[in-house]
């Protein structure tokens, strides 16, 4: 009897100490399935998913909050890469959440701005400098097109044009219907 | 010889899912998708070996010395345990996704009848050590095989246009009924 408690005793303390070490060694910090996520995430940080930005989301992702079809700039192939790592179906994009559409990037014009630096607060990036009651503008490179700096403004002095073609981003331009060029053939008629 | 034929009769002659009706559970559980079925297979192996080996050591140089072999399932119940909680520390550090995968089927190991069933076959059967590795390791193989050619057939029977009244879990039961008979034919090639 009080060999075998001794025995059982011994038994599970050699154990607890393997564990223990175990635990120590292989110790995993933060959760690196929302490292996975998140490097899959296109990071306008543009808070379209209903998060208020990429990291959120893939928070919300690997916690299964969040289904994998809430980012608009992300897209299908955005959809595509988080379902092959994640082992899912892939889906549409919910369109509650927006649209995808060609990279975007503001542009502040500039003799219209009043330097009241309600777009730099809200931009997710810090892509725009600019001082109080001083011209603003955007640095183009470190804009990621969220529209995010678009509502605050209060003499709608920002406006969206299309991101200089990148490799990445260029894409075929659409081939002209006969509609569209019944159109463009009156736009130019009319110079 | 003798050490290739409990190879062989572990994981094909007497295979612990289809011949010996062990460790169902994930075989039904995990056996949704290849990729998990697979880990799910590595997992279990690592297991079955090690909790395998540990457990006659346990059994021979500790319980039967001080004869203490009435504590025997204890006692492997707890080298199991050990041993799987071991395996999903592992896990979540080399592979987080395989971890999320697998879930609960993971720590859910230690429950696996084929595992308890392997370390007591070992001693009931008197192996010593390398055969208790052998036969560990074969189950863990038989296992491993069939949970990925389970899995295998379920991807394609998702696909297939099966009856109502046949969908889901009941043609899964059907199909490994069918893979349990097929495997009733290696009956009697190996006597061991």
């Amino acid at each position: 009897m009080t060999v075998g408690l001794l025995i059982m005793g011994l038994l599970a303390a050699v154990f607890g100490l393997l564990l223990g070490y175990a635990a120590v060694r292989f110790r995993v910090e933060g959760d690196p399935v929302v490292d996975q996520i998140e490097s899959l995430l296109p990071q306008t940080q543009c808070a379209q998913c209903g998060y208020p930005g990429c990291r959120p989301y893939a928070e919300a992702i690997a916690s299964g909050e969040a289904e994998i079809n809430q980012c608009p700039p992300g897209g299908d192939a955005g959809i595509k890469a988080l379902a092959d790592l994640l082992g899912r179906e892939p889906m549409e994009l919910n369109p509650e959440n927006g649209e995808e559409k060609p990279r975007e990037v503001a542009v502040i014009i500039e003799k219209w701005c009043i330097g009241c630096t309600l777009c730099i607060q809200a931009c997710p990036v810090d892509a725009i400098s600019g001082a109080s009651k001083r011209m603003h503008t955007v640095i183009a490179a470190e804009c990621t097109g969220c529209e995010l700096c678009l509502p605050p403004c209060p003499v709608d002095c920002i406006e969206m044009v299309p991101a200089e073609s990148e490799t990445e981003s260029w894409r075929y331009p659409r081939p002209l219907q006969p509609l569209d060029r019944l159109v463009a053939e009156a736009a130019e008629a009319l110079g | 010889m003798e050490y290739l034929l409990i190879l062989i009769s572990a994981v094909w002659v007497n295979n612990f899912v289809l011949v010996k009706f062990l460790g169902l559970c994930p075989f039904m559980g995990v056996s949704n998708k290849v990729d998990s079925a697979f880990g799910m297979s590595v997992a279990t192996a690592f297991v079955l070996t090690v909790a395998s080996v540990v457990s006659y050591l346990v059994h021979r140089y500790l319980l039967v010395p001080f004869e203490l072999e009435y504590l025997r399932t204890v006692s492997f119940i707890l080298v199991i345990a050990v041993a799987v909680q071991f395996t999903e520390v592992v896990v979540r550090r080399t592979s987080p996704l395989l971890h999320r995968l697998l879930g609960i089927f993971l720590p859910l190991i230690t429950t696996n009848c084929a595992v308890l069933g392997v370390a007591l076959l070992n001693v009931q059967q008197s192996h010593n050590l390398l055969q208790s590795a052998l036969y560990g390791f074969g189950a863990a193989v038989g296992f491993g095989m069939i949970l990925v050619l389970f899995s295998a057939m379920r991807e394609r029977i998702a696909a297939a246009p099966v009856p109502v009244a046949f969908q889901g879990p009941a043609i899964a039961l059907i199909t490994a009924g069918l893979m349990a008979l097929a495997f009733m034919g290696f009956t009697g090639f190996v006597d061991l």
